[in-house]
């Protein structure tokens, strides 16, 4: 706590003696985007989201639900119990559901099949209730083993690019009382909310922005986010009825945001405001 | 039984930075549930750390500090492998402790 108020003791004087030498040139007034970098920089040390992997970590090696079985068995794309690097390759098709599914839904198939849950139940239950915290505390700790690498989502089933072109679909339509579609804000560069910068998500963002950055710990609520959860918000704030948790609908947006990013280096979970 | 913290302290010279994440939900005791009833305040009071069991921090906090605290603090002439323990007290009367090695 006191070596952050040294340091901004440090830059508040620094920012004081520099002013008069450059008094002929005006100094570049500090971004938005950049007093937010800064702040999530002082942030990264202690991302609480380090808790949730913990006990993500922990939920997976543990016998849980009505078989009392662990998710130790559960394929997340790369075999049975491989949760390295599963993350930068999701969504994708898989065989035993025949479906495209994401983390989330595929962490419900795994608790139904392996532990004996309700994956609809789960499903409708409210974020951070239950079994839905539990999702999101897996999905952060499987995430952060795949921490670094780069976003490879495949595309070679007909399915999975199927996905990709119903997500683009979604992606751009419009609806709703205010006729938003997601490409309203994030369909081209420099767009902003208030003070956050939006990532054009029709392209690669870059390392570490949109899908590369999710879930995260939310610090303004205290809350940790899966990706349906940032989706469920994103249709919140078009004024738009939520799909549903694990949705056809979610995980093609989650598809389409995915393969437009791949090659960008993954950081979550991450932290944001 | 609350969850475990998260300690890392590393050793730099004559300096250990120590960062500590606690899980806590912090409620100030101000806010209300959807029924409108006010949701008791729930908050970490005190704070220790110990080096090799000798007290080098002790805090006192109230229901100003955030959820999932986070606390940074540099103790002087911890060498690699020495233990530093946190601990801390909410006004539940519950409590935890973990501890670290320096390295």
């Amino acid at each position: 706590m006191r070596s952050r108020l040294i340091a901004f003791a440090a830059i508040a004087a620094s920012a004081t003696a520099t002013v008069p030498l450059v008094a002929q040139t005006p100094p570049q007034p500090k971004s938005a985007a950049d007093g937010i970098a800064e702040y999530r920089k002082m942030l990264e040390d202690g991302n609480p989201a380090e808790l949730f992997e913990a006990k993500g970590e922990d939920l997976w090696k543990t016998a849980r639900g009505p078989k009392n079985a662990t998710l130790e068995a559960c394929d997340l794309g790369l075999g049975p119990g491989v949760v390295k690097g599963a993350w930068a390759q999701l969504p994708r098709y898989f065989p035993d559901t025949k479906k495209v599914q994401d983390l989330e839904s595929r962490l419900l198939s795994c608790m139904q099949s392996l532990q004996g849950f309700d994956a609809a139940e789960i499903a409708a239950t409210p974020f951070d209730k239950g079994e839905q915290a539990t999702v999101t505390a897996l999905a952060a700790w499987i995430s952060s083993l795949s921490r670094g690498m780069k976003m490879a989502l495949p595309q070679k089933h007909p399915e999975e690019k199927r996905a990709y072109e119903l997500g683009k679909r979604a992606f751009f339509y419009r609806g709703g009382p205010m006729d938003f579609s997601c490409a309203s804000c994030h369909g081209e560069a420099g767009k902003r909310i208030r003070l956050q910068d939006l990532p054009d998500l029709t392209k690669n963002p870059g390392d570490g922005v949109g899908f590369a950055a999710w879930p995260a710990y939310r610090v303004s609520s205290g809350e940790m986010w899966s990706m349906q959860r940032r989706l469920n918000d994103c249709f919140r704030q078009q004024r738009f009825p939520y799909p549903g948790f694990a949705s056809d609908a979610t995980i093609a947006l989650g598809v389409y945001m995915g393969v437009n990013a791949k090659g960008a280096e993954s950081i979550a979970p991450a932290i944001k405001r | 039984m609350p969850d475990p913290m998260r300690i890392r302290a590393q050793a730099a010279g004559d300096k250990t930075t120590v960062r500590v994440l606690m899980s806590h939900e912090m409620e100030t005791g101000l806010r209300k549930d959807p029924a409108g009833k006010t949701i008791p305040a729930w908050f970490i009071q005190e704070v220790t750390a110990q080096l090799n069991g000798k007290p080098v921090l002790t805090a006192e906090w109230g229901p100003s500090v955030s959820k999932n605290p986070f606390l940074q603090f540099i103790v002087k002439g911890a060498k690699a492998g020495d233990k530093i323990a946190v601990t801390w007290r909410d006004n539940r009367g519950e409590t935890r402790t973990d501890e670290a090695t320096v390295s």
